[in-house]
């Protein structure tokens, strides 16, 4: 990424489509729509602005022609790139690079499931590996539990530690009106739920929902001209690991050691200028892992760092805010809403559970089995 | 290099589990084991494959127990053969949860059945301390 330069785009228009459940027949492409025109709304922008679009769902292989064809663009710039859950990371990425070449003007990053209404096994269907498969993993929940247990075992984290961030995402959750869970969880609740791929529990496993969202950038001249304060794209960083667990090279380190610091770098910021953190919380495994290879605390001490609240409201770190896709909503690929709620942050957007002179957020992405990992930082005016 | 038209990777590594045996690939360019099978050597890009039967005593490396609906819990596991290589597998004739990282194993082929081809698995090896 060392073409593309610090705060050269920004995100003008940010919206989630409807959450959580869906009317039968809905599709994918309605929800990508209605937080498109949703986003246009919160940016002043009309349809006919967008040049450039961007989108990927395990529901529509070819999901840019779809999303064109509903909306009715010709764009003059497109991108598919389907990763997983960091998919719209990458594109934010290359979105940026796009702009930055003239390639196209307005970008629009769109996503949409409706895997609750038709059922997970529908939306993603998953693929026969005859290396896995027999074995009858549940995935992708086991590839994240033989991680947890690599960790467990070589850093002592307990699963009370795992337990310690799904409670900090519900209590967060509880403050966000959209979130799909709107009851309190205890680490002992967490425990005792049903086991699904040891050590996870259904509670250390994120929600299945269907939902979607949108995000348009533009330059930051242009950004500068609409509706809401400009919320400027300063690092993006992207690295691919494996695509299958077993090919891992260290269960116990993720390719977020490397996307981090290049976004770190192009940022030319480190991480005690973070002011909150949106990450992918696919399973209670992971922010753990991010929390360490981003930079925030070093390799093992991710169990720890998170204990006694230091990740819930008052805590020490404000992590994803929204309630995360532990108990606000996990359409499948969750990225796109990652995204979202750290531009809200930074927006001041975000009511009771607003971050206190958020200037600086970090949105990383993870899709697969821990296979891809894309971060992007965003700041405000003022870190420019 | 072999001829995908004649034989794939993953056929060949089935041959070898229908004689019991646990196949991988070495690398002779730069001796490096490689374990899915493949026609083309990761990072070297090396046609040099060549095919080798594994002693089939390994360790536990990674290790889960997944449960599902109307069937007793299952072992999925991470294992290191000794020749340096890494597959998932499970470890049976063993309580799932007592499968502990480090613990020593020994591959055997599931026969399989109509559907599924064999396949290694692992048991506890000889002497392994749990």
């Amino acid at each position: 990424m060392s073409g593309q330069k610090k705060g050269s785009v920004a995100v003008v228009g940010a919206a989630e489509s409807d959450l959580g459940q869906v009317a039968p027949h809905t599709s994918p492409a309605d929800l990508m729509a209605q937080a498109t025109r949703r986003a246009l709304d919160d940016c002043g922008l009309k349809l006919s602005d967008i040049d450039g679009i961007f989108s990927a769902t395990s529901q529509i292989r070819l999901s840019p022609l779809a999303l064109a064809e509903y909306l009715g663009i010709k764009p003059s710039y497109f991108d598919g790139t389907i990763i997983g859950g960091s998919s719209f990371m990458t594109h934010v990425a290359h979105a940026q690079a796009a702009i930055e070449a003239g390639l196209c003007q307005v970008a629009l990053i769109a996503y949409g499931s409706t895997q609750r209404t038709v059922s997970r096994s529908a939306a993603s269907a998953r693929e026969y590996n005859y290396y896995e498969s027999p074995y009858k993993p549940f995935l992708p929940a086991s590839a994240y539990a033989l991680a947890a247990s690599r960790h467990m075992h070589e850093f002592g984290t307990t699963r009370e530690q795992l337990a310690e961030v799904a409670v900090a995402a519900r209590k967060w959750a509880l403050m966000n009106p959209v979130a799909w869970e709107k009851e309190p969880l205890t680490i002992e609740q967490v425990l005792k739920a049903r086991m699904v791929s040891y050590p996870l529990t259904v509670r250390d496993c994120c929600l299945v929902t269907d939902g979607g969202g949108a995000i348009i950038l533009t330059s930051a001249a242009r950004a500068k001209t609409l509706k809401k304060k400009p919320v400027y794209v300063l690092g993006v960083g992207e690295a691919l690991g494996h695509a299958t667990i077993s090919n891992m090279p260290k269960l116990t380190v993720t390719a977020a050691a490397e996307s981090g610091p290049k976004a770190f770098k192009m940022a030319g910021i480190k991480p005690s200028d973070v002011d909150m953190l949106s990450l992918y919380d696919a399973f209670t495994i992971t922010p753990i892992l991010f929390l360490e290879d981003l930079g925030f605390c070093p390799k093992g001490e991710g169990g720890r760092f998170v204990s006694g609240g230091a990740i819930a409201p008052g805590g020490k770190l404000a992590v994803n805010t929204s309630g995360g896709g532990l108990s606000y909503n996990h359409p499948g690929m969750y990225g796109l809403l990652v995204l979202i709620e750290a531009v809200r942050q930074v927006r001041g957007e975000c009511g009771q559970r607003q971050v206190k002179d958020c200037e600086i957020t970090l949105a990383h992405g993870n899709g697969g089995v821990l296979s891809s990992q894309c971060t992007v930082l965003f700041g405000s005016d003022a870190t420019l | 290099m072999q001829s995908l038209k004649e034989q794939s990777p993953l056929g060949i590594f089935i041959e070898h589990c229908k004689k019991g045996e646990l196949a991988y690939q070495v690398c002779t360019d730069d001796n490096t084991p490689v374990f899915f099978p493949r026609a083309v050597a990761p990072k070297s890009g090396s046609t040099n494959l060549e095919w080798r039967v594994a002693k089939g005593t390994g360790t536990v490396h990674a290790t889960t127990v997944v449960y599902t609906k109307d069937k007793p819990p299952h072992n999925v596991a991470l294992i290191d053969l000794d020749e340096g290589f890494r597959l998932m597998s499970r470890v049976e004739d063993i309580d799932p949860m007592q499968v502990k990282i480090g613990m020593r194993v020994k591959v055997r082929i599931d026969p399989g059945d109509d559907k599924q081809p064999p396949y290694p698995v692992f048991v506890a090896a000889e002497g392994s301390a749990k």
